[in-house]
């Protein structure tokens, strides 16, 4: 069935469209047109709004990972090999 | 726009050449400077394991392959000359001796491994829900995400919230919590991680937004489950 009221997205992109191109966007590696496009939607659209919003937060997440404890019998093999490489 | 975007990365230097505190690291470790190698050391440790693994047939031969990288490279030192970054340097070695290790054990998993999550069909994760009732546009959301407007900012010291995201990390495909891992747990560049595992820039980029929606799917979780 033909939906002929159906609303041209806003900048022409679906939101199931700009979810997939979410991370494109935040490495700037959207071509100049789309880009203007996403950010048409974006300004349009509360939604994907605060989906970006919600990646950028996961990102920071990820970045703020305090770093893993070394296991302690890990960091003593790899001291001892530390050690005897000195010695040679 | 959120003020803490873009994410600080410490160091953002391309595939090469090495900066001076690289050459201070490499003095140091010549020089027997315990702490300088254990800083280094556990600096890379998590994620030269977790791209050993991409390779390696069980975590315990990955672990070997970390452990006889780090004497590879303490021996090669002298012969480091910089043209590319030190991490890199590493992982090449690391790479290069995971791979050999996973061939010996007949094991050829790079090609399949690193193309996980890559090949279309698999974006698990990326449930997200869309509607194509005809009162606005096709293929708009069905709820609205909500910015979570320091909702996650203000608890991502929280050890729960840390957690959260590494249960995620781990729950990942090899090859896509390899690239997130070096990405934006290290804060490496696009093209120092496409050199280190020899992918293209859109492989890289697709495995790194596949990972990403899966972490933020979890942490949504998280914070609906509230
Ligand atoms: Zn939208």
């Amino acid at each position: 069935m033909a939906i002929d009221r159906t609303v041209p997205p806003p900048g022409g992109i679906s939101c199931r469209e700009l979810v997939a191109l979410v991370t494109e966007y935040l490495e700037e590696s959207l071509s100049g047109p789309l880009r203007t496009r996403f950010e048409a939607h974006l300004a349009a659209c509360e939604g994907c709004a605060g989906y970006l919003d919600q990646m950028r937060a996961t990102v920071v997440a990820l970045g703020r990972l305090p770093p893993e404890d070394l296991p302690a019998d890990v960091r003593a093999r790899l001291l001892d090999a530390f050690r005897t490489w000195q010695r040679r | 726009m959120s003020s803490s975007w873009p994410p600080t990365v410490a160091d953002t230097v391309a595939p090469g050449p090495a900066s001076t505190a690289d050459a201070e690291l490499v003095g140091a470790l010549r020089a027997g400077d315990e702490d300088a190698y254990l800083a280094i050391v556990g600096r890379h440790h998590a994620s030269m394991l977790r791209v050993a693994m991409l390779f390696a047939p069980t975590r315990a031969v990955a672990e070997e392959v970390v452990q006889d990288t780090w004497l590879a490279v303490l021996d090669g030192l002298h012969a480091f000359e910089g043209r590319s970054s030190l991490r890199t340097w590493i992982f090449s070695i690391l790479v290069n001796r995971a791979r050999r290790r996973g061939e010996r054990e007949a094991r050829s998993v790079p090609l399949s491994s690193l193309q996980d999550g890559v090949e279309p069909g698999t974006a698990a994760g990326d449930a997200e829900r869309f509607s194509d009732e005809p009162s606005s546009w096709a293929g708009r959301w069905v709820s609205h995400p909500r910015p979570w407007a320091g909702r996650v900012d203000e608890r991502l010291l929280m050890a729960e919230v840390q957690a959260t995201v590494r249960a995620a990390i781990e729950g990942l495909p090899p090859a896509q919590r390899a690239v997130i891992v070096l990405r934006d747990v290290q804060g490496w560049t696009a093209p120092e991680v496409c050199l280190t595992l020899d992918l293209t820039d859109g492989n890289q980029r697709v495995l790194l937004h596949r990972a990403r929606v899966r972490v933020r799917r979890a942490l949504l979780e998280y914070i609906d489950g509230d």
